[in-house]
């Protein structure tokens, strides 16, 4: 008896986590949140929800199809960036906007650079950036969250304390999210129980957004309303973009160091510049820029730090020192 | 009892699928015939000592070592040499290998009896008569093992019984059915090293085989039994010295270097035997199990058996098999034939079923850096596959140390991509070997011409 035996190189076995059950599972953590924004801002922020998802989608498999590349919308990335761009978004944004900034997230931070795991910025925060830059009143005007009767808000709750116009929101409306900001940024705890859903699966570590929260809160404290060491942490970090920053954007994979080490830099770089952008810089808010910023320094992180492999130079100093 | 001292860093958790575990091991009914091929360890190939139609009996020399690693090959049945010649084995390349017919006697050679000496040179000599090489892999020959390279000294012995591999009980078999026979084995190596301090180490899901061990070795204050965290590679030999005695073997260096020797539990029994019959070593046990095998059991076949006969032993397939590999599945060799045949160091045979084994298309790096996460050695598997991908295995080695890599498979199992990243760093390492032997040779053509 012959049989056809499949010889290839070990390991012949592996854990049954796929790219694109990572994916899937990203997306189920940003459910939470994504309900949340549609509740308090209603049919528009499902319109643009559903606008910006699809037109992400709809771009991968337009250029896969155009440049002949292995067809790749099904292991979800494009759909997590649509969604992303669409939480980041304020509900007052025209649809149409929602889909310019989604094709350019896809095709010109993502696709151009080489498709996944080639983009050095984060695809969502460019578009972002890119929309911010080219539409800056109608990203800045935002709505009143339900049941609220007037639809635009004089302010959202970042230029309220820093500027003293409009309301600030109290803590438990900052928890539940009625208060006016991006669609999927309001409900702190829709977006902690995504950060739940994350962390139980072992999607993302908490190194870069605990260093990313320890960072931005030291400095948040630092610069105060009245001088230094006088500012108010828990109103920074439960307002504006702080948390789904901190959950949904240090830890992507592509844009963040490969290394432990690397990734706290990288929180802590980002910590320090959302809050310098907040307190003294040109815009209320600093999440998008600040994070950009280190995302340019990742190649520079991941080529500057070598770990010492078990039993190389370094660690057996460190162990004898131990002894 | 102790436990572990230290947490190796990385590793894995596959799921165990010991499903042997608590089966009796069986020995098999002799083959009509086994193939040796004429190399089973590290070093040259022996040279065969018989020729075609000449009789052999049970442990007479077949093969006779050629070089310092190199150990001799003997008979594992009586009967005749039907054929001496190339063989095509799993590694890819051509072995000379001695085919005998049995005459199902088993007719030991009358030259077999107890080794009595106890002179330490004596006995370290004679192990290697014994054949035996290190049971649990890669078939270093145990003699070379047992005297230290020049400047170091050994003060500690780490017994492996970690057995961290999937599906392999052969280990955990022979903890369980003969513990003595492995506490006399030690007392042996103790008695050719000179080595007081023995560290037995079992990972923790292995209550049976510690208590086993630790009422065997009641009487001895030197042999401790420790357990270690269930974790692959628990089992390797860098990481069980890290974590039953705390020390770090420096990159690139033996075991030695840190004044351990280590030796598979197998290995210690088979040690036993040796002395104790003067029977070289030339049956063994292996666990043969995988989706597709109808009876999954440990069995004991002479060294040499077919593949074959051994799945046919454990009631055939129950359907195709996707994959037939020898030893484990996160480091054990794919088999392209089921001719090819049971060597010393094989302790698995597996015939896995298609929905066993990683059968998904490579796809992009995400970067996620669960490789880094999951490499034992504390390597950047993603960094060195993109740079060996590139042409670049001179830089994987010189800054990202690649030659570090144990091949233990944890970044490939853990990659979402399915990435072959081990398969990688082998092309790496050879292509790195290669220019060295390159630059070796341009440099001594220089120093010719001058």
């Amino acid at each position: 008896m012959e049989l056809f035996l499949t010889a290839g190189s070990s390991p012949h076995i592996k854990a049954p986590d796929t790219t694109q059950s990572i994916m899937r599972d990203v997306l189920i953590a940003l459910l939470p949140t994504t309900v949340a924004g549609i509740i308090f801002f209603g049919l528009r922020a499902l319109v643009l929800v559903l606008v910006s998802v699809i037109a992400a989608v709809a771009a991968e498999f337009v250029y896969t199809k155009l440049m002949k590349l292995p067809m790749t919308i099904m292991d979800l990335s494009a759909a997590v960036t649509g969604l992303l761009l669409a939480l980041s978004l304020s509900p007052l944004v025209p649809w149409w906007m929602a889909a310019i900034g989604a094709i350019f997230a896809i095709i010109i931070a993502k696709m151009i650079f080489g498709g996944l795991g080639q983009n050095f910025v984060n695809p969502a925060l460019a578009a972002r950036a890119m929309m911010l830059a080219s539409w800056p009143s109608q990203m800045a005007t935002f709505m009143n969250p339900w049941p609220a009767t007037d639809l635009v808000a004089s302010a959202t709750p970042l230029p309220a304390l820093r500027y003293g116009a409009g309301q600030v929101p109290t803590l438990f409306e900052s928890l539940i999210g009625r208060s006016s900001g991006s669609i999927g940024e309001v409900s702190v705890i829709a977006l902690l129980i995504g950060l739940a859903w994350l962390l139980y699966r072992r999607i993302i570590t908490v190194d870069t957004p605990l260093a990313y929260l320890a960072s931005f809160a030291f400095f948040a404290w630092l610069w105060g309303q009245d001088g230094l060491f006088t500012g108010n942490v828990l109103f920074h970090v439960l307002n504006g973009g702080f948390l789904m920053a901190a959950i949904f954007m240090v830890s992507d994979y592509t844009t963040t160091p490969m290394t432990r080490l690397g990734r706290i830099i990288f929180g802590a770089g980002a910590g320090f510049l959302t809050m310098a952008i907040r307190a003294v810089g040109g815009y209320p808010e600093g999440v998008t820029y600040a994070i950009l910023i280190m995302n340019c320094c990742v190649p520079l992180i991941d080529r500057a730090i070598v770990p010492s492999a078990f039993g190389g130079p370094k660690r057996q100093k460190k162990e004898a020192d131990h002894a | 009892m102790q436990n572990g001292v230290k947490r190796i860093p990385g590793g894995v958790h596959p799921d165990p699928r010991k499903r042997t575990e608590n089966l009796e091991t069986v020995v098999m009914p002799l083959p009509a015939e086994v193939v040796l091929p004429m190399q089973q360890h590290i070093g040259a190939p022996c040279k065969p000592t018989v020729k075609k139609g000449d009789r052999v009996l049970v442990g007479q020399v077949v093969g006779a070592p050629t070089d310092r690693l190199a150990v001799p090959i003997h008979a594992s049945v009586s009967g005749t040499v039907k054929a001496v010649g190339p063989r095509l084995y799993a590694g890819g390349r051509h072995i000379t290998s001695v085919q005998i017919e049995s005459d199902g006697e088993q007719t030991p050679d009358p030259a077999i009896a107890p080794i009595t000496t106890r002179d330490p040179a004596e006995m370290i000599a004679s192990v290697r008569d014994s054949g035996i090489v290190g049971l649990g892999g890669a078939g270093f020959p145990t003699w070379f093992k047992l005297t230290p390279p020049p400047g170091n000294t050994f003060d500690t012995l780490v017994v492996n019984g970690a057995e961290c591999e999937p599906y392999i009980t052969s280990d955990y078999r022979e903890m369980v059915e003969d513990p003595m026979a492995i506490i006399r084995g030690i007392k042996l190596v103790q008695l050719m090293t000179g080595i007081r301090r023995v560290l037995i180490g079992i990972e923790d899901n292995k209550a049976r085989a510690i208590d086993r061990l630790i009422k065997a070795s009641e009487q001895d204050p030197e042999i401790d039994v420790v357990t270690v965290r269930t974790r692959y590679p628990q089992g390797g030999e860098r990481q069980l010295i890290y974590a039953v005695s705390g020390r770090i073997v420096p990159a690139g260096k033996l075991p030695s270097a840190v004044g351990v020797l280590v030796l598979s539990v197998n290995t210690v029994s088979s040690i036993t035997a040796w002395f104790e019959t003067g029977m070289p070593l030339t049956s063994r046990r292996i666990t043969c199990d995988g989706g597709v095998v109808a009876k999954p059991q440990n069995v004991r076949v002479p060294v040499g058996t077919r593949l074959g006969d051994v799945f046919d032993f454990c009631g055939g397939f129950t359907s195709h098999p996707a994959k037939v590999i020898m030893g484990g599945p996160m480091m054990g060799v794919s088999q392209f034939s089921l001719d090819n045949t049971v060597l010393k160091q094989t302790n698995a045979l597996l015939a896995l079923a298609p929905s066993e084994i990683n059968q998904e298309a490579e796809s992009v790096c995400i970067r996620c850096s669960r490789c880094v996460t999951a490499c034992p050695m504390q390597l950047m598997p993603s960094t060195m596959n993109r740079l060996i991908l590139d042409g670049k295995s001179e830089e994987a080695a010189a800054v990202w140390h690649l030659n570090d890599c144990i091949e233990c498979g944890c970044c490939s199992y853990v990659c979402p991509a399915a990435r072959n990243l081990v398969q990688s760093f082998r092309y790496g390492k050879a292509e790195v070997r290669l220019a060295e032997r390159r630059a070796a040779q341009a440099a001594a053509a220089a120093g010719k011409e001058k």
